[in-house]
This record gives C-alpha cells, sequence and structure tokens, in this order.
C-alpha cells in the first residue's frame, strides 16, 4: 500500500476517534451556571408537551465508551489495521491459519504414520485404516458421491462394482489422485431431429429398455457412425476414455429418454477434481482402499474386441 | 376569511395504514420460508415458490415495506408536529406514498420470478433501483424542506435521525447499486470481486445502522416521551450519541467480511469501530428507557408503553450482541451459523417490529380522530404474542448457531471434520420447528392489530384536518 493511501486511512481514523473523544470530553463537563440536573429542562417545547432534560451522562455509560476507544486504539497498535502498518503482533490472517492447519496436521501425523507403506489391500482389511478413511470419505467425497457411496444424478455410484474408467487398484488412484473429466460431445446438430429419436430408441434398446423397434434398427447404423468409436460397436464403452457401457442397467444422467435425448444431442461434461494436491498421497491411498472396500472384487474385463471393419458387432443382445 | 393552515395527514394515515398490511404480508412470507426449512416439499416444485426467491421477498417486505412505511409515516408526522407546520409539498409526499407502493409490488413481482442482482437487501434490478432513488430524492425534498420551514428555531432530536436517515440511505443505495444493465431485466454492478463484496456490505449495514436504526430512533424520540408524558432524560445525551452514532456506524462494514479475501486492515477497522459502537448505540436505549423514570407505573397499565420500553430492551442486546459477533474471535464461530439469523431478527423483530408497532398504535388513534386504539386488550395480547414469539425465535437461534459453529469446527484425531454439514443440518432440524412456533406468534399478532386497527377506523372516527398548532412562546 502506498504511503498516500495509508495517511489516507489513519487520518481518516484518527479524525474519528478523536472526534468521539473530544464529543465526550466536551458533553461530560457541566458548564458554570448550568441547572441542576434533572431539575429543569433546556426550556424548549415542541408539539405542545414534549421537552428534554439535560441530565449529565451516566458514568458507567461515559467510561464504557471510554474504554472501548481504549481498546481499539491498543488493537490497532498490536493488530495490522492502520494502512500499511503492520501491527506489533505481526499477525495475518494466512498466518493464523497456516499455524492452524501445521498444528492439526503435526497433532494428526502419528494416527496416518501407521498407514505408511501399506499395500491397499493392506489397508482395506485393517479397520483403523478404514475408520480414518471413512471420515476422510465424508469431508472430501460425500458431498457429490452421497454419505453412502451411492452417487447421484451424474455423480457415479462408487459401491456397485461398475466403473466409467476401471476398478484395479492403479486406475482408482489415478482417479482420485488427478481428477476425471468426462465429456461427450453434443450430436445433435450433427444427427438432426429424426436422427437424434433413432440413436436414442437404439440406445434404449441395447439395454432392453422399451423403443419403438423401427425407430431402434434405423438408429443401428447411425450409432455405428457417430457413437462406436467411444461406446464401442456393441455399446459397452470404453474404460480408457470413461465412456459409460450403454448395455446393462447404471445409468450416470437417468434411463428415461428425456434423459438420454438430452445427452445426444447437448452432450455432457463432467468433471471430478482431483485430490492428490489437496489431500497428499497417504490420504488418496486411503480413499482408494476404502472405496475399494466398498465395491465387489474388481474383474479386469476382456479386452475390447478390435473391430475388423468388415464384420458388424458381434452381439447386441437385448435389441428390439 | 383566512385559511387555517393544517398538518397534512393524509399521507400519514396512507402510510399508516400500508405499514400494517405490508407487515402481514412480510412476516407471512417468513412464516412461509421457516416452514419450508423444516419441510423442504413446501415449495411444491414451483420455481417462484422456492426458498431463494421467496427470501429476498421476505427481507425486501419487512425491512421496505413495513419498516419504509413505519419510516414514512411516522417522519411526516414528527416533523409536521416538531416544526409547527404543513409539509413542504402534498403533491411531492403523495408522490412519494404511490411511488413507494408501487417499488414495494414491483419488488413482490420481480422477486419470485427470479430477477435479481443477488446483492443482499439490494436485489431489485436497476429500472427499480432507479425508480427509488427518485422516489428517495423527493422524501428527501418533502422532508427537509418542511424542516426548513419551520416554525421553531431548534430542531427536535427526532428530526435529527430522521435526516440522517434520509440523507445516508441515498447515498448507500445510489452507491451501491450502480450497475451497467444489458437488458431491462439484467445489470452487472460496476464494482467487481472483493471490492464488490465491500461496497456491498458498506451499504448492507449502513442499511442496519442507518435505515433499521436512525430511522426508528427518530420515531423513538417523539412517541416515547409523548406517551411517558415525560421530556427526554438527557439532551446532551442526544447530542453525543447521534454524532457518535452517524459517525462509527460508517465503518462497521467489513465485519460481514472476516477472515475472507478482504485485506487484514480493512477487516480490524471495522472490528474495532463495530467495538466502539456499543455506547453510542446504547446511548439512544438510556434515552429512551430513563425518558421513563419517574413514570414507571404506567408500564402497568399502557401496553403501548410495554411495546416500547421492550423494543429497547432489545435494541439494547442486539446492539451488545453485534459488536461481540464483531470480534474475529466471536465471528470465526458465529459467522455463517444461524446465530446470525437469531442477532438480525433480535434487532428486525425486537427493536424495528415492536417500536413500529408501539408507535402505529400511539399514531392511528390520533390520525382518525379517537383518543386511543378500539381496544386496549388486543393491545396487550398482541404485546404478549410477540414478545414470546421473539424470544422462541431468537432463543431457538443462538443455540442452533452455537451447536453449528461447534460441530462445524470439531474435529477427530485424524484431521478430519467430526460431523458433515447434513448431520449439522439434522441437528438443526428441532430448532427450526421452534423458530417457526416463534414466527407464528409474531404473525399472529399482527393479524390481532389489523383486526384492532380496522374496528379503530371503521367506528366513528374522522379524518378531519388537525389545524397547526401554534409554536410553545419561548
Amino acid at each position: 500500500m502506498t504511503t498516500g493511501w495509508t495517511l489516507f486511512i489513519v487520518i481518516l481514523t484518527a479524525i474519528n476517534v478523536v472526534g468521539a473523544v473530544w464529543l465526550l470530553w466536551v458533553t461530560s463537563r457541566r458548564s458554570p451556571g448550568e441547572q441542576q440536573p434533572g431539575a429543569e429542562t433546556t426550556g424548549h417545547t415542541w408539539d405542545g408537551d414534549l421537552r428534554e432534560f439535560n441530565n449529565p451522562l451516566p458514568r458507567w455509560w461515559l467510561w464504557m465508551f471510554y474504554g472501548t476507544v481504549a481498546f481499539a486504539i491498543v488493537y490497532l497498535v498490536l493488530y495490522p489495521g492502520l494502512g500499511s502498518w503492520q501491527g506489533t503482533k505481526g499477525w495475518t490472517q494466512q498466518q493464523q491459519w497456516q499455524e492452524q492447519v501445521d498444528a492439526a496436521e503435526a497433532a494428526a501425523a502419528p494416527v496416518y504414520a501407521r498407514f505408511a507403506g501399506m499395500s491397499l489391500a493392506g489397508l482395506g482389511g485393517d479397520a483403523d485404516a478404514m475408520r480414518v478413511a471413512r471420515n476422510l470419505y465424508a469431508n472430501n467425497c460425500a458431498m457429490c458421491h452421497g454419505s453412502d457411496a451411492r452417487g447421484a444424478k451424474g455423480f457415479p455410484n462408487l459401491s456397485d462394482g461398475d466403473w466409467l474408467y476401471g476398478g484395479s487398484e492403479e486406475t482408482v488412484l489415478a482417479t482420485i489422485s488427478y481428477g476425471r473429466n468426462g465429456i461427450m460431445p453434443p450430436w445433435g446438430e450433427a444427427l438432426g431431429e429424426q436422427g437424434v429419436e433413432e440413436v436414442v430408441a437404439y440406445v434404449l434398446s441395447l439395454s432392453g429398455l422399451q423403443a419403438p423397434a423401427d425407430l431402434a434398427a434405423a438408429g443401428k447404423p447411425r450409432f455405428e457412425m457417430f457413437c462406436s468409436s467411444c461406446h464401442g460397436l456393441d455399446g459397452k464403452g470404453m474404460q480408457v476414455l470413461g465412456a459409460p457401457n450403454l448395455s446393462d442397467d447404471v445409468w450416470l444422467y437417468g434411463s428415461d429418454a428425456a434423459e438420454i435425448r438430452y445427452g445426444v444431442v447437448n452432450g455432457r461434461n463432467n468433471q471430478m477434481p482431483a485430490q492428490l494436491e489437496l489431500l497428499g498421497e497417504q490420504k488418496v491411498r486411503l480413499l482408494a482402499a476404502y472405496i475399494l472396500s466398498l465395491a465387489p472384487p474388481y474383474v479386469e474385463p476382456d479386452p475390447a474386441p478390435v473391430p475388423s471393419g468388415d464384420e458388424p458387432a458381434a452381439e447386441t443382445p437385448h435389441e428390439g | 376569511m383566512e385559511r387555517v393552515e393544517t398538518y397534512n395527514d393524509k399521507v400519514v394515515r396512507q402510510f399508516a395504514i400500508m405499514t400494517v398490511v405490508w407487515g402481514i404480508v412480510g412476516m407471512l412470507v417468513g412464516v412461509i420460508i421457516a416452514a419450508q426449512l423444516l419441510w423442504p416439499a413446501l415449495n411444491f416444485d414451483v420455481p417462484w415458490l422456492t426458498y431463494s426467491r421467496l427470501r429476498p421477498l421476505h427481507t425486501n417486505a419487512v425491512i421496505f415495506a413495513f419498516g419504509g412505511s413505519a419510516l414514512f409515516a411516522s417522519s411526516y408526522y414528527i416533523v409536521q408536529r416538531t416544526c409547527h407546520t404543513r409539509l413542504f409539498s402534498d403533491g411531492l409526499a403523495a408522490f412519494t406514498f404511490w411511488g413507494w407502493q408501487l417499488i414495494i409490488v414491483l419488488a413482490a413481482v420481480t422477486l419470485p420470478l427470479g430477477i435479481t442482482t443477488s446483492k443482499e437487501y439490494a436485489e431489485l434490478e436497476w429500472p427499480i433501483d432507479l425508480l427509488i432513488a427518485v422516489v428517495w430524492v423527493v422524501y428527501a425534498i418533502v422532508f427537509l424542506g418542511t424542516l426548513a420551514k419551520r416554525k421553531v428555531r431548534h430542531i427536535y432530536v427526532a428530526n435529527w435521525f430522521f435526516a440522517a436517515y434520509i440523507i445516508t440511505i441515498a447515498v448507500l443505495h445510489i452507491g451501491n447499486s450502480a450497475a451497467v444493465p444489458v437488458s431491462l431485466t439484467k445489470s452487472y454492478s460496476v464494482y467487481a470481486g472483493t471490492v464488490d463484496a465491500m461496497v456491498q456490505w458498506w451499504y448492507g449495514h449502513n442499511a442496519v445502522g442507518f435505515f433499521l436504526t436512525a430511522g426508528f430512533l427518530g420515531m423513538m424520540y417523539y412517541f416515547v416521551p409523548k406517551q411517558a408524558g415525560r421530556p427526554v432524560y438527557s439532551y446532551r445525551l442526544s447530542v453525543v450519541h447521534f454524532w457518535a452514532l452517524v459517525a462509527i456506524y460508517m465503518w462497521a462494514g467489513p465485519h460481514h467480511l472476516h477472515y475472507t479475501t478482504l485485506p487484514d486492515w480493512a477487516q480490524t477497522l471495522g472490528m474495532v469501530f463495530s467495538v466502539m459502537l456499543v455506547a453510542p448505540s446504547w446511548g439512544g436505549m438510556i434515552n429512551g428507557i430513563m425518558t421513563l423514570s419517574g413514570a414507571w407505573h404506567k408500564l402497568r397499565t399502557d401496553p403501548i408503553l410495554k411495546f416500547m420500553i421492550v423494543s429497547l430492551s432489545f435494541y439494547g442486546m442486539s446492539t451488545f450482541e453485534g459488536p461481540m459477533m464483531s470480534i474475529k474471535t466471536v465471528n470465526a464461530l458465529s459467522h455463517y451459523t444461524d446465530w446470525t439469523i437469531g442477532h438480525v431478527h433480535s434487532g428486525a423483530l425486537g427493536w424495528v417490529a415492536m417500536i413500529s408497532i408501539g408507535c402505529m398504535y400511539a399514531l392511528i388513534p390520533r390520525l382518525y380522530g379517537r383518543k386511543e386504539m378500539y381496544s386496549s386488550r388486543l393491545i396487550d395480547v398482541h404485546f404478549w404474542t410477540t414478545t414470546i414469539g421473539i424470544v422462541l425465535y431468537v432463543a431457538s437461534m443462538w443455540i442452533a448457531g452455537v451447536m453449528q459453529g461447534l460441530m462445524w469446527r470439531a474435529t477427530n484425531p485424524d484431521g478430519t471434520l467430526t460431523y458433515t454439514f447434513v448431520e449439522s443440518l439434522a441437528a438443526t432440524y428441532p430448532y427450526y420447528a421452534v423458530r417457526l412456533l416463534g414466527g407464528l406468534l409474531v404473525l399472529s399478532g399482527m393479524f390481532i392489530m389489523i383486526y384492532n386497527v380496522w374496528k379503530t377506523v371503521a367506528s366513528g372516527s374522522s379524518t378531519r384536518d388537525v389545524p397547526v398548532m401554534a409554536p410553545a412562546a419561548a
């Protein structure tokens, strides 16, 4: 802050504080020849009967006022307030915050020391570790994924064994550490109105949901042209991209036609924030172990079939 | 024959009646949103009934419609009586009445539609802001013009407070509402980021200090000595606490932004000036309550005085509580909790509403040529329902707020928070229920009031013009 601004602040503050003290001092003195307090009014009358006594300022009130002024002056010497004056205590809110964070982390360090070097499986089998992990989950994850980890619209269910990006230890650690950005581009303009209806019908049919057969049949080639590069020819998704499996009964945004249509037309943009920088590696590992403990054991999926080009997807079991 | 000069009581009557009407509307919306916090389904999935849209409607209705009408009515009445002259201009006074009512109606339409600047207590969009500015400037002309043509030399203390409130609110409103319009219903503030927050709370806290405090002190300084039949306790106390109040309030805004991106120095100044506000605020309470010394027995029989004295007690309580909450260490616990809501209602219901109700009970019979209200018994019933309601409201929010603050800062040995936010919300439910009950009691009191006012006005009242009283020979 420039000296000019500091002076501006100091002078305005001083005028106000000194002015208050001067006002108090002047009005608390009784001028010579003044009438006895309470005996008579100031002599003015308004509206027939409105008059004023001129009682002295109550002593306790006067000293309370002086006391708060003294408090203010002392405080402004000790703490930053008068422009660039740092205060004799050198206090800042950032520093106060940092001290509290450091103290809290130092106090909690022994709790985490025991978990260092443990495998995720080991952490998952350790009751203490899971108690801590559940607290971490409640603080950092529950607001989106729910306190029971069953998710909500747009926030994946973490307990059902269905994984958008894969459920191996490395993948879950990467997801928590660095976050995810799941993007589906909008297809409304490319598909046109009729095309959207057809693709929606086909997507519904992939998981055996009710859809007009003719529309679904017309949607199949469109799906293969526009959607299969991410969701696969069979609609079973692609974990590398986080593209959801469309043939099961797990729906991130809901399975009704309107939701699917919204996604096809406008696309989706979903974000899981990165946690590593906020929490550090130890806490991320605890969270990964906790989340893996909630879901059924993970089985690595078969390698995705490589489409040969001349052969359509082998099976679309629920079609129709 | 020479025409006798009379008081303009028509505009006072209009504002006085609308005070009661808007009081009911504003408090009803308050009760609805209190119920929604308990039963969220009460918004019926209708966008314009959601909490987020009704809450600003509630605050605008009680502060600017109910409180504003009470201030217009009492300031117009008092300035004429204590200046011994008619209002400066009947036409301009009528303009302020119809202009102010139009603003309220526009607020009641636009806020539920979701048209908002999102600035707290300044949510109305720019066309309405412009209208407010015009009406307010005209209000200043009428009030200060009347003051200028007064027939007595000394300006009565009530008018100091009214003048300060009118001038300051004009500055605050115009300063904070400065915005760049992009359409009829949307504008962007000319301030950005932390500066925007600071300007907003410079406005916000001074709206409390000047609209909800100085204005109502003006009301108090006329009606308390009138009702008690006693002179004001101390002229010199009036002088000190008036100047100290208007000078120091200006600095208090930053205490709304403790532990934020606002620089430390601004937070500190906001805090120390807030602490220095205790005494100037209490000066008003002392002057009001001590005016009754020598007439304490009247409290037994006069429910209007009860309203006034209890309101001054609430004023003293909340102006002690406020400075305490502005201390950083206390604020670290109280900020963002329902304690703040309790504090606001201790001031807004306990002080502002109770002093307004008391003054309206004193004023309305005079405006209709009657000695007193239709039923003194009903005023007493109203007094007790309101007092009990406010105590339930404030106490439940105190407990809820301190509980929330403690739950939010509780930590486990592993450094995590003991409670999730939802757990603190679930723990607050019983207190929300008590608060709703308190609000219902206050609202039911307002229905008793409107019945009493109706009977007073309907039975043999007169709205004949009252001649201006000659100033006392002095």
